[in-house]
């Protein structure tokens, strides 16, 4: 039996609260199924699973705020789930009729005496005795309360919790997406990135006509719904430059550089009424251009609707900011910590450039690097951003 | 006759300076208060605590006895009904059941079987508790046996001020007063301000507050409780710290306020779990607290053995730090 655990959603996180369960105690699940919605400071978070096998017990209801690396359920392998059920169609002959259910306990020292929680009778639910008055004079109904205390029972404040849901209609903005809570967590993560991280900063000015040609003639024949975007081309070279350069992929932990095996690109998407959200877009380097569209499209779809998954925002591990449509030409991005740089990409403007000894007005893109001193220097930023335009350059082999 | 006020400076002791500084206060407060016991004048009491007493205050009043503790309690008993304020040291706790007989159906009961017309001003003081390996008939906590018996009252002072301040308050009790020092408290070092005195002798204290977990306990194991709290906190849990003080009565006041608060509550007493003063406190705490609990009642005693000579033995047969963590998560459903 293993432990689905909460996970950490970024280095931030503390505690999450289990907004809603997806499986119920006997579903199968497999690994990445997506098994449950975690409300962090970031929004409702879609988390999965990584195990494969049964869902034996939920530990932590709906509602409930716990600490990240809290037990939410147990999780049988399909072996022990065989063996489990064989167990329960032929019981133990002469197995007394209630066995005593020791609660477990991380040992410490000489063996403590064992804490005995004697078992209900049986169908009984566990409930303490606080809880069962409490829910009585409030008129809760039990038997939808999942307990965290002892040996799983109902505690006090699994009631309260319960009645703290139940309550008028909390102003429920729309679930997940609590801006306010999302203020506080950008809040506490750029002041701790502008007081931790010696950023140095870069520009170049990337010449994107050639991209802007080859996406007129490819999406010409496309419906709407399935043209490409530059930003997708700008994604996609700058995931193919972090391969090249690996200094700027990965995170800056513990006082050293950590790189990272894969490139998981964030995308930093704005959220109507303000707010900004950057989940990432797993092993860009990978994927094609048609792939990679599909993905952002999906992405600022539920970003925007407050539906992010636990893996997306987790383990970004560098992160691209535009917001060339708003009409800037440039940006200087501020890096999410742990990581160690971000690309900020411009909007194209039309401007006049010498190209082969005369000017001509040709499209440019400002991109501008903001990167981590403590894992990199101006030199190799230099190279990198360099490449990106290079690779900008030949549209069709990205 | 409560708290020592002015505080004109504060000096640090031992639980065995304090309790000598307890005696020889009395002595000097009341000629009719004298000390009597095995080895309590030439040699100085068995844990040193009435060194230099034989010196200073006489043969009169710093009384050697024989090896009857039958005999010298019952004379004590005599003593007290006869006017006097007589302190009777027991070496320990497992020698007082020879005297049992004394307290029980004389000093605890003479009140009640003379119509009122006696009382026994009796103050017994006796050392309890394991841990400096003396063996299985040395080193037993036997204190909860006389929370039973009703007719007298029994302390467990656990801190330097107590031990200082409880013997005076004892010796104003028309009625006999039992006193157990844990004997791994002698050396325990403690501030004591310079004109400490007597303290009141009916409320438990609450030495640590918190939110989570009451863990209730007395004498020798509220420092491995402190300890325990202490741990606890690490791990976010705010656990609550009784000392009792008193073991009969007992304060239900002081516990349930904490427990009401708490919801859970873990004992940890030195004696054997089963019949223990422990199981008092739970049964006590499921009559008057029931509909506030939020978990099992939880115990930490001494293991159900003749107490075992070798250290490592010793030290696993009674409460220690982990085993009071174990029981507190246990009880909050954290492993």
């Amino acid at each position: 039996m293993t432990a689905f655990r909460m996970p950490s959603l970024g280095a931030d996180m503390e505690t999450g609260t289990l907004v809603e369960w997806l499986v119920k105690p006997g579903d199968r699940v497999k690994h990445g199924d997506i098994v449950a919605v975690v409300e962090t400071q970031k929004g409702a978070i879609e988390i999965e699973i990584f195990q494969t096998g049964l869902i034996e017990q939920i530990l932590v209801g709906t509602g409930a705020k716990v600490p990240v690396g809290t037990s939410l359920a147990n999780v049988l392998s399909d072996e022990e789930a065989k063996a489990g059920t064989a167990a329960a169609v032929v019981p133990e002959a002469g197995a007394p009729p209630f066995a005593a259910i020791a609660v477990p306990r991380r040992s410490v020292g000489p063996p403590p005496p064992p804490i005995v929680v004697p078992p209900g009778a049986e169908g009984r639910m566990r409930v303490s005795p606080a809880a069962r008055r409490f829910a009585q004079r409030l008129g809760i109904d039990l038997a939808a309360i999942t307990g965290t205390g002892p040996a799983s029972a109902i505690i006090r404040a699994d009631v309260e919790r319960i009645q703290a849901e139940a309550m008028p209609p909390k102003p429920k903005a729309a679930i997940g997406l609590n801006l306010d809570a999302m203020r506080e967590a950008i809040a506490a993560a750029m002041a701790r990135s502008k007081r931790e991280i010696p950023h140095y900063y870069l520009q170049h000015d990337v010449d994107v006509t050639l991209c802007e040609e080859w996406l007129a003639r490819t999406n010409a024949a496309r419906p709407p719904d399935s043209r490409l975007l530059l930003g997708a081309l700008v994604i996609k070279g700058v995931a193919l430059a972090t391969r090249r350069f690996p200094a700027f992929n990965g995170f800056y932990r513990e006082g050293k550089f950590e790189p990272a095996a894969v490139i998981h690109v964030g995308v930093a998407i704005a959220i109507r009424g303000g707010g900004l959200a950057a989940p990432a877009i797993h092993n860009v380097d990978r994927l094609s251009l048609d792939d990679l569209m599909v993905r952002m499209r999906d992405l600022v779809q539920r970003t925007r609707a407050g539906r992010i998954r636990g893996s997306e925002i987790a383990d970004t591990t560098i992160t691209v900011s535009s917001l060339g449509e708003r009409g800037v030409e440039s940006l200087y991005g501020v890096i999410y910590p742990p990581q160690v740089a971000i690309v900020g990409v411009g909007k194209a403007t039309s401007r006049p450039r010498v190209v082969d000894g005369h000017v001509a007005v040709r499209s440019i893109v400002t991109v501008t690097l903001s990167a981590d001193h403590r894992a990199s220097d101006g030199h190799a930023g230099a190279l990198f951003l360099a490449n990106i335009g290079k690779l900008l350059q030949e549209p069709e082999k990205l | 006759m409560l708290q020592a006020t002015r505080q004109s400076g504060i000096t640090e002791t031992t639980y065995r300076e304090a309790v000598r500084e307890a005696i020889r206060d009395a002595l000097k407060r009341d000629d009719r208060v004298f000390l009597m016991g095995e080895d309590v004048g030439r040699y100085g009491g068995c844990y040193a605590v009435s060194k230099g007493l034989l010196a200073e205050f006489g043969s009169e009043r710093i009384r050697d006895t024989p090896l009857s503790e039958s005999g010298f309690t019952g004379a004590g008993i005599g003593a007290a009904m006869g006017g006097m304020r007589p302190i009777v040291e027991v070496m320990t706790v497992n020698f007082s059941l020879l005297a049992l007989d004394q307290i029980l159906n004389s000093a605890a009961t003479i009140r009640h079987m003379s119509g009122n017309q006696f009382g026994v001003p009796l103050v017994i003081r006796m050392a309890t508790g394991a841990g400096r390996q003396l063996a299985a008939q040395h080193s037993h906590s036997l204190e909860g046996w006389y929370a039973h018996i009703p007719g007298i009252r029994v302390l467990a002072p656990a801190t330097v001020e107590d031990a200082r301040g409880m013997l005076w308050t004892a010796l104003q009790d028309p009625d006999p007063v039992l006193i157990f020092e844990n004997v791994m408290l002698y050396n325990m070092t403690g501030t004591l301000v310079a004109d400490a005195g007597p303290v009141d002798i009916a409320k438990a204290a609450v030495r640590r507050t918190g939110s989570d977990i009451s863990l209730i306990t007395y004498g020798g194991s509220l420092w491995k409780t402190l300890e325990a709290a202490t741990q606890l906190a690490a791990e976010n849990i705010n656990a609550e710290v009784i000392d009792l003080r008193s073991l009969r009565p007992l304060d239900d006041a002081t516990i349930m306020a904490s427990v009401n608060k708490t919801r859970r509550a873990v004992i940890v007493d030195e004696g054997w779990r089963s019949g223990s003063l422990a199981a008092e406190i739970g049964m006590r705490i499921v009559e008057q607290a029931f509909w506030e609990m939020d978990a099992p009642v939880g115990r930490v005693c001494g293991e159900e053995v003749p107490i075992p000579y070798p250290s490592h033995l010793e030290r696993a047969a009674i409460p220690n730090a982990a085993k009071i963590v174990a029981a507190a998560k246990a009880a909050l459903g954290r492993d």
